[in-house]
């Protein structure tokens, strides 16, 4: 009565050629980037050397290393997150502890997807018109990061809202019992318990705002510029303008050094990122409740 | 009736402390309302900075139809003509292979990943995923120029290797992960209930799979396809990289292209403030604002369309 009949062995085979497919699907989407990947890694490599790390570029960009464009992109993504974290915590903490099921919520929600579907240049475009030009901060790394910080925005809101939310509702209502306020709670107990959830959102946006280009080309990034910045308010080198520059913009650059740029790009953003898959997995893992 | 109504009000009144902490309490609820409605002033913010940029061209020397039907954006010749028909084109052609690529491989991946991968394998594939979405676009434009390039014009022994074929396949790669990921997601939200009744009725995995799943996730797929082609549409330095940069209506996908996105930033540098040139770029960018304003306002009704339904 168990045994299979002639349907179930056929379902059998299909199943198994539809996994097989799909299977074929998945690995054709990952292996070439891999691939590509190892191609990076291969002929960065040659490049890539501590002093390649600590020298700036010389020879019209053609040679030496890429310590200011390092030092830039730390700067950016720095003045970056002082901006973004507290807006997007706050927005986090609106959405997940006060905001009710209305239409207010909805517009929120729909103005963050937005926020984080507009085109990076678009986001340029709005850097130059309203902090380079209306706040009349010109080309500089606040301008930059002021606009790096709004378009990475949505990445700090959505994480934090996803750490508030882990947070077990009945936590806050033993503490609201206790006669603690809304924000004594918040601070005492749902921040507390969410932190490493928000510091998981916090890297994620390091990763984000490291690679991106387009919005600091006409805010604050500066083609060639020896120096290392020294407030806000100056121009700075950046990784990834750097590498479009170089590979693009600069005639007898040796067919290697763009490799080396890129591997450094990527591998800091990678790692970032990395570190944040790895936080998390490890968090999920310790969590009591 | 009104002598407990009174007495309540007492013993609220009692319980009302409007002390040191409760002040605090209000401002922080007043900050964090800000920091909530951030979100909506800064996309006004947006609308409003680059249309007060781009207004002064809109108003004067902008032309409907050259815009629309023109394939001639020549900003700097003599008699400037601003027609937007061919970056348009470019921009189209290039996401539509892009989209033509990469779709089936991210739908397909997000069927493996959500219905058949378990346990490590499938954690490792969404970490995979996860990580090839984090590259940054700038790379994805240098892999086009040094890696692509090349290849292709070995490959189809094609004088010029930077071309719609280069740029749909970047856009395609980057735009999987985002796909596979938002894909997967619907497929997760269809409740097990779902499958488990159609596994009793006796259906077979895949039948399962095609005639209870997707049907079910339908809206979540749409939403994700709708996603990548807002991501191959905004998407500026891949394709300012590994299009060619050529001002063209492609006749095949060995031409070089030029799109709306790569033109902005591209031009915006060499522009004076305040000249047509200058403010036309805007336009360009409030054009690219509102088209991908409608693509997530749309994903997010077709998302939400699910939601009300069940």
């Amino acid at each position: 009565m168990f045994e299979a009949s002639e349907l179930n062995e056929r379902n059998r085979r299909t199943e198994s050629l539809v996994r097989l497919l799909f299977l074929t699907m998945t690995v054709l989407l990952i292996v070439p980037v891999v691939l590509i990947l190892a191609v990076l890694v291969y002929k960065g490599g040659r490049v890539v050397s501590i002093p390649f790390l600590f020298t700036e570029p010389t020879n019209g960009m053609t040679a030496g290393g890429i310590f200011p464009a390092l030092i830039g992109t730390v700067w950016l993504v720095s003045v970056a997150l002082l901006v973004s974290v507290p807006i997007g915590v706050a927005a986090a903490v609106y959405l997940s502890e006060y905001a009710g099921d209305n239409w207010l919520t909805r517009l929120i929600n729909l103005a963050i997807i937005n926020l984080a579907g507009v085109p990076s240049i678009v986001h340029a475009l709005f850097g130059v018109g309203a902090f380079v030009l209306f706040l009349g901060i010109g080309v500089s790394i606040l301008a930059a990061s002021l606009t790096l910080a709004i378009m990475t925005l949505p990445v700090v809101i959505v994480s934090t809202l996803e750490a508030l939310r882990a947070v077990p509702q009945a936590f806050r209502e033993a503490c609201w019992n206790m006669g603690a306020t809304r924000w004594q709670t918040i601070r005492r107990i749902v921040l507390p318990n969410a932190i490493s959830g928000i510091l998981t959102g916090i890297i994620l946006e390091v990763s984000r705002t490291a690679g991106e280009t387009a919005p600091i080309m006409f805010t604050g990034a500066a083609f060639f510029l020896p120096f290392l910045p020294q407030s806000v308010f100056d121009q700075t080198m950046a990784m990834s303008y750097h590498l479009f520059v170089i590979s693009t913009q600069v005639p007898g650059v040796p067919e290697e050094l763009p490799f080396g740029v890129a591997l450094v790009l990527i591998t800091m953003v990678l790692a970032m990122n990395a570190l944040s898959i790895a936080f998390r997995m490890y968090l999920r893992g310790k969590k009591k409740w | 009736m009104e002598r407990r109504a009174a007495a309540q009000e007492a013993y609220l009144d009692r319980l009302d402390r409007r002390d040191l902490p409760w002040l605090i309490d209000k401002l922080v609820q007043v900050l964090v309302f800000i920091g909530g409605i951030s979100g909506i002033l800064f996309v006004i913010g947006i609308f409003v900075f680059i249309t007060r940029e781009g207004i002064g061209f809109i108003l004067t020397s902008f032309d409907v139809k050259e815009f629309f039907t023109s394939p001639f954006w020549r900003p700097t010749s003599r008699n400037p003509t601003y027609g937007a028909l061919a970056l348009m084109a470019g921009t189209a052609s290039v996401t539509g292979l892009a989209m033509l690529v990469s779709v089936p491989f991210s739908l397909g991946a997000a069927i493996f990943i959500g219905e058949f991968a378990t346990g490590k394998l499938r954690e490792s594939l969404k970490v995979l995923v996860e990580l090839l979405a984090a590259i940054p676009s700038v790379v994805w434009g240098f892999i086009g120029l040094s890696i692509m390039n090349p290849l292709i014009i070995r490959a189809f022994n094609v004088p010029v290797g930077l071309n719609v074929l280069n740029a749909g396949i970047i856009l395609g790669l980057m735009a999987a992960p985002i796909m596979t990921t938002i894909a997967e997601d619907a497929l997760k939200a269809v409740p097990d209930g779902y499958r488990e009744a159609a596994e009793a009725l006796g259906a077979s995995r895949w039948q399962v799979i095609f005639k209870v799943v997707i049907p079910a996730a339908k809206n979540g797929l749409v939403a994700a396809v709708l996603l990548g082609v807002g991501r191959g549409f905004g998407e500026t330095m891949a394709v300012l990289m590994a299009s060619g940069h050529a001002l063209n209506i492609p006749d095949s996908i060995f031409d070089s292209v030029r799109a709306l996105t790569a033109t902005i930033a591209a031009e915006l540098g060499e522009t004076a403030v305040g000249s047509d040139h200058y403010r036309a770029l805007f336009t360009l960018g409030i054009f690219l604002f509102v088209i991908t304003f409608i693509i997530n306002l749309t994903a997010d009704l077709v998302v939400r369309g699910i939601r009300n339904k069940r």
